[in-house]
C-alpha cells in the first residue's frame, strides 16, 4: 500500500533521517532508547501502521468528535412541534381571567363606612351607635393620654420611620417599648413587630422547619414539636386549658407557642394574660406572641419569652428583618397604654363583671345560643338551628345586625376566608364588651338584640 | 453598556454591573475561609469550656428537649456576623431626614452585649434611609393635618376592614391612591411586606404558574410560596431567560399531565433594592401582551422616586398604567409613612376586597398614617397649590445622577441604573464592609451595608438611597469622605478608565497664563 510504502521512504529532516536510520538497523518490536522517549514510540509505531488501521482510527476518532459536539434531544422535541405549531398554540392558549368576577350584592364587599373615631360612641354609616364591635377592651382608643404621647412623639419624630429595624430604623421608642414589655410581662426579653397579623405568622417560621411540627415516631430524635395554643379563641370565646397543656408539655417533649392577642389586658390579675389567669410560671410557656391592636389600642404586635427563645427572630423573623419598623408614633402610643394599666390594674376585673353582666342578659335569648366563656369579652351568638345553607344563615344574621344598628347598638358578624379556614366556625354575631360601655348601655344592648332576633327568626 | 432596543425604549437606558475582578474574588474567599477556620477553633474552645460562652442556653428543665436550634444554622451568626455587627441595628433618636442623631453605644466583650454612654452622636449625614423625597420631617406646619387627625380620631382602630375598622380616611386614601397612579380603584393594607405576602395567595393557587425574577423580595417570594402554585425564576431582569420560561410554559403546559396553566403571573419590582437596577418595563409588557400572562409589579422603591412626575416605573417609561395587571407599593419609602397599596382594575380590587387576608384578618390602616400618605402624596401631585412636589422630584433625580456620576468618576464600582436612586457601592471583603461603615460614622456619616445572606457571598456592598433633602453640601461633603476611606481601603476597583478630572477636557486654551 502507498502509505506503508512511504514509511519506508527516506525524509527530508535531518533529524528524521538519523532516527530512520537508526531505526532500520533494529528490530521491528519497539526497543527503548537509552532516553525513554514514548512519544517517539508512538509516533514510529503510528508510521509503521497499515493503512487501512489508519483509516479506520481517523474515522472514529471524527465520529467522536461529531458525538461530544452534537446538541442533546430533549425528550419534548421527539414529539416533532414545527415553529409554526408552536406559534398557533401560543395564539390559541386563553389563561382564566385574573379574578373572577365578585357580585355586587357580596355580603363582604360593600363595607361599613365609620366616620369619625372607631371609638365608644361610633358612627357608623351616616348612624352614632354604641360601639359592641372593635376590640377596643380597656376603652384606649379615646384615651387623652395615648393622644398626648402620639402628638409629642409626632414632633420629635416626624411620622415614619424610613426603613428596617436593622438599617437605621431603630428608634429609642422601640427599645423602651420592648423593655416595657418584658417587664409587664415578667419575661426575659420581647421583641416588636410593626403589624399584628405579621407577628405570629413570622414567629412560627423562624423556629421550625419542614416535618417540625408532624409528630412521627421514627424521626422523633431530630423533629421538634410545637403546640401552638391561642389563650382566649377568637373563633368560640372559650379559653385553652393551659395547665393541662403544660404538663402534656413536659411528658411529650414539646414546646408551647401561646398566641394571647385576646387574653392580653384582659385576663389575669394584672392584665397579664392567660399564664397569670391560671398561675403559671411564665417561663414554661416558650413563646408567647400578642398583637397591640386590642387591649393597647395601639397598631403592631410582640412576642416575649427568655432571650434563649426571643433573640433568634431578630435575625429570622421575616416581617421583622425585611419590612419597614412600627412608626414612633404608635410605639410612644403603646407605651402610654402599659402606664395607664399598671397605674389601673382594677379595670380588668371591671371588664370581667361587665362581661358576666351581658352573657347572663342574654341567655334565653330565642333562636341564638350564646357560645364564649362568661369572662371572654368577645363572645359569639349563633343560630341554634341552622337553615341549612350557610349563605342563608348569613344573611339572617345580617338582618338582626342591620336592625340592632338602625336603634344605634353597632355589631358585626364574624368574618373568616371561607376556602382557607380548616375547621371553618359556623356564621355568628361577635359582641364585645369594654370597660367604656355602661350598665345601661349593656342592658339595652342585650334587650335590642333580643327583640331583633325575635323580629327576625320569627 | 447601552443595550435598549431603540422602539422599545424613548431614551437610552443604561446599566453596568461590571465583573468582579479575579483577585478580589480570591482574596474575598480567602478571607472568608479564614473567620471560617477560626469560627471552627473558637466553637472548639467555647464548647470545652476554655472560652466563656455568651450566648444565651437553653432553660435548665428543658435540657432533654430537641434542641430548637442546630450548631451549624448558627456558625455564620455566631462568628462572622458576631464580629461586625456593630454596623447594624443602631438606634437613632430623631427624625431620620437628612441627617440624624445616633445613640452612641459601645461592647466591652466584642459585640456579645452593647451598653449606651449616653452620649448622641447628632447631625449624622444620613445616607440609609428611604427618604427619597424627603418627606420625613417634622416642623411645624407641614405636620398641622396629621395633629388634627391624632386629636380627632385618636391611634388605634381595634378592628378589621370587613368589621368595623374601615373608617373613612381609608376611603380618601383608597380614592387619592388610584387618581395619583391613573387606575380605577386601590385598596390600602396596613404593612407593605403583608400586602404582597397575604395578596398573592388570593390571586394565584395550584395549577397556576408564578415567573419570578431571581433577586425578588422576600415578601414576593414568601407570598409565592404560600400561594402553593409553580414557582420558575428566570435570571435577574434577563428578558431573553423570561421568554424562553414563557414559550416553554405556554406550549408544553404543566410538567407531567401537559394540561394548561390556569394562568400564568410574572413578579418583578420596579427597582430592585440590592442591585439599584430598573426593570426592563416596556419588554416586559410586550412579552406579557404576546404570551397573554397577568403581571405584577411591585414599586416599593419605585414610587415617588422616579419618573417625571413621580408616579414610579410607568411614568418612568411613559407606558399606560392599564397595561399593568397588578399595581403594588408602599409607603414607607417615598411618602415617609406605612403601610402599602395594590392598585388596578375595579374587578381586581373588590375581589381582594373580599378575599384578602388582610381585609378580614388584620387591622386597618391607622388613620393618622393614613392622614401622612394624604398628606404626602397631594404635595407630589400638586394639589396642595405649591410646585413643591414638582421640586423634591426634580431635586432627587438631580442628586442621583450627581452623585453617581462622581463616584464612577472616582473608580468605585457602582451597580444599576444611572438615573436609580438606590447605589450600591460594591466592597467585596467582609473586614472592609465593616471598617467602611465604622470610618464613615466616625466622619458623622450614617451609611447602610449589607453583606451575606442578603447579597452573594462575596458581592457585599455599601447601600446609600438618595433623598431630595439632601444638600449640594452634605453630598460633596460625603463624596470627598468616601474618596479619602476609597484610597485608605483601596476600594476603587473598577477597570474601566475614568478621567478623575473632567474639566480639563474642556479646556479649549492651553498657554500659561502669566
Amino acid at each position: 500500500m502507498p502509505e506503508s510504502e512511504c514509511v519506508q521512504c527516506p525524509r527530508e529532516s535531518p533529524e528524521r533521517e538519523t532516527l530512520q536510520g537508526s531505526l532500520g538497523q533494529l528490530p521491528p518490536s519497539i526497543q527503548p532508547f537509552p532516553a525513554d522517549w514514548p512519544l517517539l514510540r508512538f509516533l514510529i509505531s503510528l508510521y509503521r501502521a497499515p493503512a487501512y488501521h489508519l483509516i479506520l482510527e481517523g474515522i472514529l476518532i471524527l465520529w467522536i468528535i461529531r458525538l461530544l459536539f452534537s446538541k442533546t434531544y430533549k425528550l419534548q422535541e421527539r414529539s416533532d412541534l414545527t415553529a409554526k405549531e408552536k406559534e398557533e398554540l401560543i395564539e390559541e392558549w386563553q389563561p382564566e381571567p385574573l379574578v373572577p368576577p365578585v357580585s355586587k350584592d357580596h355580603p363582604a364587599l360593600n363595607y361599613n363606612i365609620v366616620s369619625g373615631p372607631p371609638g365608644h360612641r361610633i358612627v357608623v354609616n351616616g348612624k352614632e351607635c354604641v360601639n359592641f364591635a372593635s376590640f377596643n377592651f380597656l376603652g384606649l382608643l379615646d384615651n387623652a393620654r395615648i393622644k398626648e404621647a402620639a402628638l409629642a412623639s409626632l414632633r420629635k419624630y416626624g411620622v415614619g420611620t424610613c426603613g428596617p429595624r436593622g438599617f437605621y430604623g431603630t428608634f429609642d421608642v422601640h427599645l423602651e417599648l420592648e423593655e416595657r414589655l418584658a417587664k409587664f410581662m415578667k419575661t426575659e426579653e420581647a421583641i416588636i413587630y410593626s403589624y399584628g397579623f405579621a407577628t405570629m405568622a413570622s414567629a412560627i417560621p423562624a423556629y421550625s422547619k419542614r416535618g417540625d411540627i408532624v409528630f412521627n415516631p421514627r424521626k422523633a430524635r431530630v423533629t421538634r414539636r410545637f403546640i401552638v395554643v391561642e389563650g382566649l379563641y377568637m373563633n368560640t370565646g372559650s379559653v385553652c386549658p393551659l395547665p393541662e397543656l403544660v404538663k402534656l408539655k413536659y411528658k411529650y417533649k414539646a414546646r408551647i407557642f401561646l398566641e394571647e392577642s385576646l387574653s392580653f389586658g384582659v385576663l389575669g390579675e394584672h392584665g397579664r394574660g392567660v399564664t397569670e389567669h391560671f398561675g403559671i410560671n411564665i417561663d414554661d410557656i416558650d413563646l408567647i406572641s400578642a398583637n397591640m391592636e386590642n387591649s393597647l389600642a395601639s397598631i403592631g404586635g410582640f412576642c416575649c419569652g427568655r432571650t434563649f427563645v426571643i433573640d433568634h427572630q431578630r435575625l429570622s423573623g421575616q416581617g421583622y428583618c425585611f419590612s419597614a419598623s412600627l412608626p414612633p408614633l404608635l410605639a410612644a402610643a403603646a407605651i402610654e397604654a402599659l402606664n395607664i394599666m399598671e397605674e389601673n390594674p382594677d379595670i380588668f376585673q371591671v371588664l370581667k363583671m361587665k362581661c358576666r353582666q351581658i352573657h347572663k342578659a342574654l341567655q334565653g335569648t330565642q333562636g341564638l345560643r350564646v357560645v364564649g366563656e362568661a369572662f371572654s369579652p368577645a363572645f359569639h351568638l349563633q343560630l341554634e338551628e341552622s337553615s341549612g345553607s350557610r349563605e342563608k344563615d348569613i344573611q339572617l344574621l345580617q338582618r338582626i345586625v342591620d336592625q340592632c344598628m338602625n336603634r344605634n347598638i353597632a355589631l358585626t358578624q364574624a368574618r373568616y376566608l371561607e376556602r382557607e379556614e380548616k375547621s371553618l366556625p359556623p356564621p355568628s354575631i361577635r359582641i364585645v364588651v369594654t370597660v367604656e360601655q355602661t350598665d345601661e348601655e349593656l342592658a339595652q344592648a342585650a334587650s335590642t338584640i333580643k327583640e331583633a332576633a325575635q323580629a327576625v327568626l320569627h | 453598556q447601552q443595550n435598549g432596543k431603540p422602539y422599545f425604549y424613548k431614551k437610552p437606558f443604561v446599566e453596568s454591573f461590571e465583573e468582579t475582578p479575579m483577585y478580589v474574588a480570591i482574596f474575598t474567599y480567602l478571607s472568608y475561609g479564614i473567620g471560617t477556620l477560626f469560627g471552627y477553633l473558637r466553637d472548639f474552645l467555647r464548647n470545652h469550656g476554655i472560652e466563656k460562652c455568651h450566648m444565651a442556653q437553653e432553660r435548665k428543665e428543658q435540657r432533654d428537649f430537641v434542641p430548637l436550634y442546630q450548631d451549624f444554622e448558627n456558625f455564620f451568626t455566631r462568628n462572622l456576623y458576631m464580629r461586625i455587627r456593630d454596623n447594624w441595628n443602631q438606634p437613632i433618636c430623631s427624625v431620620p431626614g437628612p441627617t440624624f442623631d445616633v445613640m452612641e453605644r459601645v461592647s466591652d466583650d466584642y459585640n456579645w452585649t452593647f451598653r449606651f454612654t449616653g452620649k448622641i452622636i447628632s447631625d449624622v449625614i444620613n445616607m440609609g434611609s428611604y427618604n427619597y423625597l424627603g418627606f420625613a420631617e417634622k416642623s411645624h406646619e407641614s405636620l398641622i393635618t396629621i395633629r388634627n387627625v391624632i386629636k380627632k380620631y385618636g391611634v388605634g382602630i381595634c378592628s378589621s376592614r370587613q368589621e368595623m375598622g374601615n373608617v373613612d380616611k381609608h376611603e380618601e386614601l383608597e380614592g387619592l391612591v388610584a387618581q395619583f397612579l391613573g387606575v380605577e380603584a386601590a385598596m390600602v393594607f396596613g404593612m407593605g411586606f403583608a400586602t404582597n405576602s397575604m395578596n398573592i395567595p388570593a390571586l394565584v393557587g395550584k395549577g397556576c404558574l408564578i415567573l419570578s425574577d431571581e433577586l425578588n423580595h422576600t415578601s414576593i417570594v414568601l407570598g409565592a410560596r404560600l400561594s402553593r402554585a409553580t414557582i420558575w425564576t428566570f435570571k435577574h431582569n434577563n428578558m431573553q431567560s423570561l421568554e424562553k420560561l414563557l414559550r416553554e410554559a405556554v406550549i408544553y403546559g404543566q410538567p407531567r399531565s401537559r394540561r394548561a396553566w390556569k394562568k400564568i403571573l410574572i413578579l418583578v419590582e420596579g427597582i430592585y433594592s440590592m442591585e439599584g437596577s430598573i426593570v426592563r418595563l416596556p419588554e416586559i409588557i410586550a412579552l406579557k401582551k404576546k404570551y397573554k400572562a397577568y403581571l405584577y409589579v411591585d414599586e416599593a422603591h419605585s414610587i415617588g422616586s422616579v419618573g417625571p412626575r413621580g408616579r414610579g416605573v410607568m411614568d418612568y417609561f411613559g407606558l399606560d398604567p392599564c397595561d399593568v395587571d397588578v399595581l403594588m407599593g408602599t409607603f414607607a419609602k417615598s411618602f415617609g409613612a406605612a403601610g402599602g397599596y395594590i392598585a388596578g382594575k375595579k374587578d381586581l380590587v373588590d375581589y381582594l376586597r373580599v378575599h384578602s387576608h388582610s381585609a378580614v384578618y388584620a387591622t386597618s390602616m391607622s388613620p393618622p398614617i393614613a392622614e401622612q400618605v394624604i398628606r404626602s402624596m397631594k404635595t407630589i401631585m400638586g394639589l396642595d397649590g405649591t410646585t413643591n412636589g414638582t421640586q423634591r422630584i426634580q431635586q432627587l433625580a438631580q442628586n442621583t445622577r450627581y452623585f453617581r456620576k462622581k463616584l464612577n468618576q472616582m473608580g468605585f464600582i457602582i451597580y444599576g441604573n444611572e438615573e436609580s436612586p438606590v447605589v450600591p457601592l460594591l466592597l467585596y471583603m467582609p473586614s472592609k464592609v465593616a471598617a467602611f461603615a465604622r470610618k464613615l460614622l466616625k466622619r458623622k456619616i450614617g451609611t447602610v451595608v449589607v453583606g451575606f445572606p442578603a447579597t452573594p457571598l462575596i458581592e457585599a456592598r455599601a447601600r446609600f438611597c438618595m433623598s431630595s433633602s439632601h444638600t449640594q453640601e452634605m453630598l460633596d461633603r460625603v463624596l470627598k469622605e468616601i474618596d479619602e476611606l476609597g484610597d485608605i481601603l483601596s476600594l476603587k476597583y473598577s477597570r474601566h478608565k475614568k478621567s478623575a478630572h473632567p474639566e480639563l477636557h474642556r479646556e479649549t486654551s492651553f498657554e500659561l497664563e502669566d
